[in-house]
């Protein structure tokens, strides 16, 4: 059973164990136009939260993404790298980005529950 | 932000923009459909389809008179006289300094008459330097009575015949006919910015909606705004005013001096042959990327770290898979091949001097 956390930027992280699946929010992904671009960061790569972790561009911005949570860097969706359009298709499943492995989950408590990011959406 | 925004033009189409859920933005001082579904399914329609614009916001002006008498001749950098009727001619209107005031198409409609149409932005400006320079003649601005649709895709000439008749598909390529179109007087050109066969539909702006509304109903023909607009006139390589040219810049260093004739006489032409006796001091070129990015107006352009240049147009292409742009670098960096590195921020990119059309497989000439 997996738990879903978002960030103020956007971000979300579904945590299972000490595997923090990462990628953008549905709204972040309506708001960004089409996906033209991701970068993905190395397999191996240790982020601290809310550090850069990848970039993205879409035909209006280009964004940094930034790490919910801290840990190393296991696993990245590298289809997105070819098919960057995915993430316009299904930003909260299909088209996860970057799998981490969680250092502490102390972390999660500053973050965002889905009730409290659709909060926070309307309140934006 | 409530000012500049009260403070927009709307054109007659306003509302049904809003209605179709356009994304709108401040263009040129107008408020404009930037995008409706999106910008790369609206691109897509265009090259696959037929895309209708909304192109309200550009400007008009009517001359009537003696053409030659007027120094209407004289007024910009291509021969007006050597237009045929019935044909239409890009070319610009500059400042002393060679400067580029405007791009713009001149329609001549008759031997005393033509229509020459300008960016929204700058028609204010053209309107008055174009009748200060004028000694006769009945010059009129016709902007706010003047309506243009474009309809630009390889479906868009069997979208218009089977609306307005087949003497749509008679028309050949930059040329334009006066027509009676839903009972009032039009004019329907074969010319367009996209790389495909196209129009542009100029007439009465209170029958605009009307068009608009009819064009719609076809199934082959979606709404494109603004954004896909600009991708699509990027993809075939054509400049921006405002972004790619402006009064500071020249059509030579612009590389538009195929749309310059230095044996007439117009203003900056002294200005212009005295820039050709010495080498440019910078000169536009266009580059792909070599992977997704996209290169932004303002981006710095580089040889390792130091600056030659700077972005002044850029998409990501989706016809070719890559970032495209336009940009001005020291001559030495313009011939084909060369590799640029572009940068802003922590986002940098590979690129190389290309040519242009950008995207060569269109159906403009069909």
């Amino acid at each position: 059973m997996s738990e879903i956390y978002f960030t103020k930027e956007h971000e979300w992280v579904k945590v299972s164990g000490t595997s923090a699946v990462c990628g953008i929010s549905d709204h972040a992904a309506h708001e960004l136009g089409d996906i033209t671009f991701v970068e993905l960061p190395a397999v191996g790569k240790q982020v601290k939260q809310f550090e850069v972790l990848a970039a993205i561009e879409s035909v209006k911005a280009a964004s940094d993404i930034y790490a919910p949570v801290s840990g190393k860097v296991v696993k990245v969706n590298s289809e997105l790298e070819d098919a960057p359009e995915k993430v316009n298709e299904s930003a909260e499943e299909a088209a996860w980005m970057v799998e981490l492995e969680l250092a502490d989950a102390g972390e999660l408590a500053a973050l965002m529950t889905k009730v409290q990011y659709d909060e926070y959406l309307k309140s934006l | 932000m409530s000012d500049a925004t009260t403070a927009l033009f709307a054109t007659p189409l306003n509302i049904q923009h809003r209605a179709l859920g356009a994304l709108m933005a401040p263009f040129g001082g107008w408020d404009m459909p930037i995008q409706y579904e999106g910008i790369i399914a609206e691109h897509r329609w265009c090259r696959e389809q037929a895309a209708l614009f909304d192109i309200c916001h550009m400007g008009e002006f009517q001359f009537k008179g003696d053409i030659v008498a007027a120094g209407l001749e004289d007024l910009f950098t291509f021969s007006i006289t050597a237009i045929p009727v019935g044909r239409s001619k890009y070319g610009f209107l500059l400042n002393e300094q060679g400067g580029i005031i405007d791009d713009l198409i001149v329609f001549r409609m008759a031997e005393d008459e033509v229509m020459i149409v300008v960016n929204a932005a700058t028609a204010p400006n053209d309107c008055k330097v174009i009748q200060s320079r004028l000694k006769g003649g009945q010059f009129t601005d016709i902007t706010a009575a003047t309506a243009k649709l474009d309809l630009q895709g390889p479906k868009s000439r069997e979208v218009l015949v089977d609306l307005l008749g087949g003497w749509v598909a008679e028309i050949p390529y930059f040329k334009f006919v006066q027509q009676t179109v839903l009972g009032v007087p039009a004019i329907v050109s074969r010319t367009g910015y996209t790389g495909e066969l196209g129009y542009e539909i100029f007439l009465p702006a209170d029958k605009v909606g009307e068009l608009w509304e009819k064009l719609l109903a076809d199934e082959r023909v979606k709404p494109a705004g603004l954004g896909a607009r600009d991708v699509l006139r990027l993809e075939v390589g054509y400049s921006l005013y405002g972004s790619d040219i402006d009064e500071a810049t020249t059509p030579l260093e612009a590389d538009l001096a195929a749309f310059v004739k230095l044996d007439k006489q117009f203003v900056g032409k002294e200005a212009l042959l005295k820039q050709q006796e010495q080498p440019l001091k910078r000169v536009k070129v266009a580059f792909k990327v070599t992977s997704r990015r996209t290169p932004r107006h303002g981006f710095g352009i580089f040889d390792g770290e130091k600056q030659i240049g700077e972005v002044t147009s850029g998409v990501f292409s989706p016809m070719l898979g890559c970032g495209i742009g336009l940009g001005y670098v020291e001559p030495g960096y313009a011939p084909l091949g060369t590799s640029l590195t572009i940068k802003q921020d922590r986002a940098a990119m590979e690129a190389e001097v290309c040519t242009v059309p950008f995207f060569t497989e269109g159906s403009v000439r069909g």
